[in-house]
């Protein structure tokens, strides 16, 4: 892929063609990446030397409008001076005068430019897409060699664009699927550790490259990384992890380890709803499992606080304990904690006419996480486990 | 001998920094480590989420200006749309580089924010450390434009600079995840406080004039009541606060000493208890509390904000809404039984059957026509009711109150209907 693009780009500097392109690949596949190394080799390659190169980059995050996304275009060819305060009756003449001025600006050719959009997708949305179209316009009819290239995440981005965008886009695709297998992972996780040759401190660039192959030749590192890598193939994972353990490295720590890695795994990979429920107090656990026995009742349902209110006296007077016996409205506050962490949700806004009991809920742990949280909470009553261990025998 | 060791920061430092924050040496270590030295670059953001008052906006403003690394601080409830908060970030920029003077910053969008802010950055004296925006709240970013928060978390690669954002939040990262996927940050958990480092935070705070011994004992009690219920750090250091008078109370009169446990707490339990149906629930304000400790009068003459929700209501919308919450909660096949004097037996129905075990009571008020409302009223009532306007009129009354609510549009042909909207607890106060 890396060659395609680069012969694509060679192109249009060098022989002054037109050409548009779509570089699509799952998050965090290195597609930026590839353009700024291509980029880069290109620059440094002799016969692009002489005609340079502009390179306005937009980005659909910040771009949320064709106006302003016009306006970066100006400021990024560095035009501002020489479009003043013309008014412009559409876009595609602001377009077609920005080039025009960039061509007067280079004495005899016209100078290439290369349009790269970034988060293509949402540059899709804006209103009848006249940023594409003029840009794929021009790319295909006009005597600027320009080339478009859009980074987009998602596959489905031909049907997004309208007929007569699709038409004048060339329908060049460039896919960037991450599709190694596990011993290049391994290759690629032992490159990025290691450190590069121009390393100040040779003898301890040494011993780090040598800790680095024991490390990938021992079992425990090789299970961390075979368990990210089912979990997600993108190498932004892996250099989140890395990062991570390798920021555990001190003065008095200057080896990487086994232990290092396995830690930070664990941290990647810790349930973060189990943790909220390991922070709630003994009530609203208790309200928990009055929910969770409702949706095993009902069959996943929605329910109100009256029915969860309900289950819990039932619990209450089922065991007679006189501790659990709170009033309505702190059982009320228990539950309005609840909602505001957001581990159950109301299926409609809650509005000012409804009463507050009677609004529908669902929650959003299933039971499997909620039993899997009561092992680990710390002074868990026994009969609050028990409750939650039992099923519907004492209906 | 402090816990936190890091080359970068000089060692007095980190040893204020530890004094200030107890029970969070290890999550202030791993963002220590996580930040490294003041020039390198970091995870470009960061996601911290714990639950209410654990400690998340106290111990980053700690670490931030304890070891003085530049940072922005924006509460995101407080600049509740991009504009504000964009602007507010600029500004609290422009004061952290020196410059003495604030010229008024207009943003209004992110592409004008990015080119702002690299210029802000350029300006500096110190371009090279990391800079923190930390944005408080984060929950509410998902409620602004779309493209917030997938250009913060991805601040470092869109502004090419060194700066790090970090969310803190109480709801979990799968929450905010938007559709077609983003950036993702480094999740970092706070975890919540267990009843041993609650004691620890809460017996710092013990007033000069007792022992460390005696507030301890203090808190042993109020925890051992008010844990089960609440974990809220806040909450336990208010009430705490609160009740600690009372507690000193024997002890200042001379019925007892500082050892005498068992004394001081049969004095205190009773007072506990009536404060976790009063002042936790926010039913009366803590200055009312403290009076009435003083006062030492009987705790059953407390009115809470809900006592006052007790209107006084004429004799015939006493029993309107006595009939209106009649006719809500019960079916209308009931009616015909209940309210006239000759009934006949009800067929159970299979419908009946299908739909025994949920009682109206667990799924709220039904609506009721206008016509039902009145005949059960003139069932209920001894004597003979009159339809006149004085009725109707009672019936709105009670309807801007909110005791009841229309149901429906304004304009129906059947006539208006209603829906009751008050407990059972509240009919049965009425109906004494």
């Amino acid at each position: 892929q890396h060659s395609h693009l680069l012969e694509l780009l060679k192109r249009t500097t060098v022989h002054g063609e037109s050409n548009s392109a779509l570089i699509i690949g799952p998050r965090g596949s290195g597609k930026t990446t590839l353009l700024n190394h291509v980029l880069k080799d290109l620059r440094e390659m002799n016969q692009v030397r002489e005609n340079l190169l502009e390179n306005p980059f937009l980005s659909g995050l910040l771009q949320t409008n064709d106006k302003v996304a016009l306006k970066e275009i100006t400021r990024q060819l560095q035009l501002e001076n020489v479009v003043g305060d013309k008014v412009f009756g559409s876009f595609a003449e602001n377009l077609a005068f920005l080039l025009e001025a960039l061509r007067r600006g280079n004495r005899t050719s016209s100078c290439p430019i290369l349009f790269v959009l970034d988060e293509f997708d949402l540059f899709v949305h804006h209103k009848n897409q006249t940023l594409l179209y003029n840009l794929f316009d021009i790319s295909q009819s006009a005597q600027t060699p320009v080339t478009v290239i859009g980074l987009t995440c998602r596959q489905d981005i031909l049907e997004l664009l309208e007929k007569r965008v699709k038409s004048r886009f060339s329908h060049r695709q460039i896919y960037l699927m991450n599709s190694f297998d596990f011993k290049q992972y391994i290759k690629i996780f032992k490159k990025q550790l290691s450190l590069p040759a121009e390393f100040p401190d040779e003898s301890f660039a040494q011993k780090w490259n040598n800790n680095v192959q024991h490390l990938s030749e021992d079992k425990a590192v090789q299970d961390v990384l075979q368990n990210l890598f089912h979990h997600t193939k993108d190498l932004r994972s892996l250099h989140f992890l890395l990062m991570l353990a390798v920021s555990a490295v001190t003065v008095h720590h200057p080896l990487l380890t086994a232990a290092d890695l396995q830690e930070a795994s664990r941290q990647r990979s810790s349930d973060s709803k189990a943790n909220i429920v390991h922070g709630l107090s003994v009530l609203e656990i208790c309200l928990i499992i009055a929910m969770k026995h409702l949706n095993e009742v009902y069959d996943g349902e929605p329910f109100n606080f009256q029915m969860v209110y309900n289950e819990f006296q039932k619990f209450i007077q089922r065991k007679a304990h006189s501790m659990y016996n709170f009033e309505k409205p702190v059982v009320m506050k228990a539950f309005e904690h609840l909602l505001q962490l957001e581990l159950v949700q109301p299926l409609e806004r809650p509005s000012a006419r409804a009463q507050r009991e009677f609004l529908l809920l669902r929650l959003l742990l299933d039971s499997r996480q909620i039993m899997d949280a009561l092992q680990v909470y710390p002074n868990c009553p026994t009969d609050v486990k028990q409750w939650a261990a039992s099923s519907l025998s004492w209906l | 001998m402090p816990n936190l060791e890091h080359p970068a920061y000089p060692a007095a430092d980190l040893l204020h920094l530890e004094s200030l924050v107890p029970c969070r040496e290890s999550q202030v270590s791993m963002l220590l480590s996580i930040f490294g030295e003041r020039q390198q670059f970091s995870f470009p953001s960061i996601f911290i989420y714990g639950h209410t008052s654990s400690g998340k906006t106290y111990v980053m403003k700690t670490i931030l200006t304890t070891l003085q690394l530049p940072h922005v601080f924006v509460n995101c409830v407080e600049y509740f749309t991009s504009r504000l908060l964009l602007e507010e970030i600029l500004i609290q920029l422009q004061s952290c580089s020196g410059t003495e003077q604030t010229s008024p910053v207009h943003c209004d969008t992110l592409n004008d924010f990015v080119r702002l802010f690299k210029q802000a950055l350029t300006g500096r004296e110190l371009p090279d450390q990391t800079l923190y925006i930390v944005l408080d709240r984060a929950e509410q970013l998902r409620e602004m434009e779309a493209n917030i928060l997938p250009a913060f978390l991805r601040l470092q690669e869109l502004t090419d600079r060194n700066v790090t954002v970090i969310l803190l939040s109480e709801i979990v990262w799968e929450l905010f995840r938007p559709n077609i996927g983003c950036f993702e940050p480094f999740t970092m958990y706070f975890p919540d406080y267990s009843i041993g480092h609650l004691q620890k935070i809460l017996s710092q705070n013990h007033p000069p004039e007792y022992s460390a011994d005696f507030y301890s004992a203090y808190i042993n009690i109020l925890l051992g009541v008010f844990y089960m219920v609440c974990r809220d750090l806040k909450e336990l250091r208010h009430l705490a606060a609160l009740n600690f008078a009372k507690y000193c109370e024997p002890v200042v009169r001379g019925e007892a000493n500082e050892r005498d446990t068992r004394k001081l707490w049969k004095n205190i339990e009773p007072h506990l208890k009536k404060a976790m149906q009063t002042v936790y629930l926010r039913e009366i304000s803590s200055s009312q509390w403290e009076h009435l400790q003083h006062d030492g009068g009987e705790p059953g003459q407390l009115k809470g904000l809900s006592a006052h929700t007790h209107v006084e209501l004429p004799y015939y919308s006493k029993f309107l809404l006595i009939a209106a919450y009649l006719a809500s909660y019960n079916p209308v096949r009931t009616d015909k039984r209940f309210f006239l004097k000759h009934h006949g037996k009800i067929r159970k129905t299979n419908f009946m059957k299908k739909h025994e075990k949920t009682s109206n009571h667990l799924l709220g008020p039904k609506p009721f026509p206008l016509d039902r409302l009145l005949a059960i009223l003139y069932s209920i009532v001894d004597n003979r009711v009159a339809p006149t306007a004085n009725i109707f009129s009672q019936i709105t009354s009670l309807v801007t109150l909110q005791l009841l609510s229309m149901v429906g549009q304004n304009d129906q042909l059947d006539g208006p209907r209603y829906k009751c909207t008050v407990s059972l607890d509240f009919i049965r106060a009425i109906a004494r």
